[in-house]
């Protein structure tokens, strides 16, 4: 497919004339001055303004937002239901990956398909779905009483709305490395004598360490996130269904701007940290190897 | 599992003869997780939406409010893939191609709206452009230009939330195009703008496609930024996600299984063509490599 790229690279120079030379380097600089324009206006002027914003009235007045108890609270509760995300998706995306990598059945395409859909659903409509199901007159609702289990504005709510949001993400990063890996270790371990169990925890799991590494950053940084959802199902109570995110969305209601935009960057700063730190991590992998 | 043990070589290639529980178990498991999560929520709105038959999803779509919200959602979401195509296009072929200072920078700083809270996305425009900050009460005074809490300060925050889209879409297959093509077009002659359009665009053309409804899928149901920066004026900044969001809390049902449904019938034409795309430029390569093979 690829031809042979010195010869053409060795003669064109030389070919080229000079105006076209010149012509092109300015094209060349306009071109990445207008992209490096553009994402500085779009993304790291906003990112500027937030950082002022916080700190608007001094170091001292965004640290002791979080001396607040409620947003302590708030972000305590963002994390739990996160941390559980995180592992529900880990534990469901894997069996899900792997039925779609490995097993075959009709309809298979059809439920593929559908997987991408949590990424195109607007959060308010997630809310809304499982308040149709579990709230006051919900399809669920004579059941959740008799059982005596509250699910809408309450956490068990806000849990099942951002596992929906957050659906394609482990699947998305293990399919590929599960596709590429491939079945070959798995029949030389069982040849070896190794049962299905043990083949999965030694040979598959380990493989898919980078689709795990990716999947659980992405969904931690859309979980940490997710507000449209978690506000319509949770309410957005204080002191008990309150997350990071709607703290925030309260405190700008109540004019409490330094607060509000404090919360914010902290949120904001952990998940790029998250995020930037996984790419660090993959590009160092990618050296050594 | 146990039968694997005792006859280890003939068995060790999954066999279609042995009833494999196993793999029965994870599709059972998965299938019921994906039916809770994903199946029996939708399929409840849809119900509730097309309660009263679809004369009646009409005309509660079809109510001045709530059209006037979907138009508004759809324009700017239009006018956002339009910026962002041309923008990402150009990002990506700027990575791909050029070394600059501060390209790892640019590079991290694509993914950065994937990781930043859509609700803080929101804030931070509000607090650059907000009537009352210095920028955005300059703009507004002397070029007449209200961008918070008005359309424009909509279409910012999707540009903010689906920049990477376009360009992660674009810039692995960028990444694997043979330059000597671009070479042979130069030298026969054409001008860069030619050799841009007839050669290097072609093959772009489905990811960058995909790309593009994948961020107008994302921008139809935004709501954490537009919230912020568009505030909930009906019939002027209210967009169909906001538009559901105040019918849920004045608990009118209808109104809002109705737009849901209209929003999800969006998203679900979508994600069928992105995946259709997908799919075609799957069997594609896999044609190429057999070919090269």
């Amino acid at each position: 497919m690829t031809l042979p790229p010195a010869p053409a690279a060795s003669f064109l120079p030389e070919r080229s004339p000079a105006p076209l030379n010149w012509r092109r380097r300015w094209l060349r600089r306009a071109m990445i001055a207008i992209v490096l324009l553009y994402a500085g206006g779009l993304i790291v002027a906003p990112l500027l303004g937030l950082v002022l914003g916080a700190l608007a009235d001094g170091l001292g007045p965004m640290l002791a937002t979080f001396q607040n108890p409620q947003v302590q609270k708030a972000f305590g509760l963002t994390l739990r239901i996160s941390l559980l995300v995180v592992v529900i998706q880990a534990i469901f995306g894997t069996l899900v990956a792997w039925m779609l990598v490995r097993d075959d059945f009709r309809g298979k395409r059809f439920i593929n398909g559908l997987i991408d859909l949590p990424f195109a659903v607007s959060p308010v409509v997630v809310g809304y779905m499982l308040l149709l199901l579990f709230g006051r007159q919900g399809l669920f609702a004579p059941v959740l009483e008799a059982m005596n289990i509250r699910v809408a504005f309450a956490v068990p709510g806000m849990v099942l709305a951002t596992l929906f949001v957050t659906l394609p993400f482990m699947i998305r990063e293990l399919v590929p490395i599960l596709k590429a890996f491939g079945v070959q270790q798995e029949q030389a371990a069982a040849t070896l004598g190794a049962n299905g169990w043990t083949t999965f925890w030694r040979i598959t799991l380990p493989a898919l360490r980078w689709g795990f590494i990716y999947g659980v950053t992405l969904t931690l940084a859309r979980a940490l996130g997710e507000f449209g959802a978690v506000l319509v199902i949770g309410g957005g109570i204080q002191g008990r269904t309150e997350t990071a995110t709607l703290y925030i969305y309260r405190a700008l209601d109540e004019r409490q701007y330094v607060g509000a935009y404090s919360a914010g960057l902290a949120l904001g700063v952990f998940s790029m940290l998250l995020v930037l730190g996984t790419e660090f991590l993959r590009q160092r992998e990618e050296k050594k190897a | 599992m146990a039968q694997l043990q005792a006859k280890p070589l003939p068995n060790a290639i999954p066999t279609s003869q042995r009833r494999p529980w196993g793999r029965w178990s994870v599709r059972a498991a998965a299938l019921s997780y994906l039916a809770l999560m994903l199946i029996i929520p939708l399929l409840v709105i849809f119900q509730d939406g097309l309660s009263q038959g679809l004369r009646g999803l009409w005309e509660a779509v079809s109510q001045p409010v709530a059209w006037a919200a979907l138009t508004l959602t759809l324009r700017t979401s239009a006018i956002m893939v339009l910026i962002n195509t041309i923008m990402g296009t150009l990002t990506a072929y700027v990575l791909v191609r050029y070394e600059f200072p501060g390209k790892s920078l640019l590079n991290a700083l694509v993914d950065l709206p994937l990781a930043i809270p859509t609700l803080v996305t929101g804030v931070m425009l509000v607090i650059l452009y907000g009537p009352q900050q210095p920028l955005g009460g300059w703009l507004e005074r002397e070029l007449g230009w209200r961008i918070i809490f008005a359309p424009p300060g909509i279409v910012l925050a999707l540009l903010f939330v689906t920049f990477p889209f376009v360009v992660r879409a674009v810039q692995p297959v960028l990444l694997s195009l043979d330059r000597t093509l671009e070479d042979a077009a130069a030298t026969l002659g054409a001008g860069p703008w030619t050799i841009f359009r007839r050669v290097t665009l072609p093959p772009l053309i489905l990811p960058l496609t995909s790309g593009a409804l994948l961020s107008f899928a994302r921008a139809v149901g935004e709501f954490g930024s537009i919230i912020i920066v568009a505030g909930n004026i009906p019939l002027r900044t209210q967009t169909a996600a906001v538009y559901v969001w105040g019918e849920v809390e004045s608990e009118n049902r209808f109104g809002a299984s109705a737009v849901s449904v209209a929003l999800l019938a969006i998203a679900f034409t979508l994600i069928l063509v992105v995946d259709l795309i997908q799919s075609r430029r799957e069997s594609a390569q896999s044609y190429s490599q057999k070919e090269g093979a």
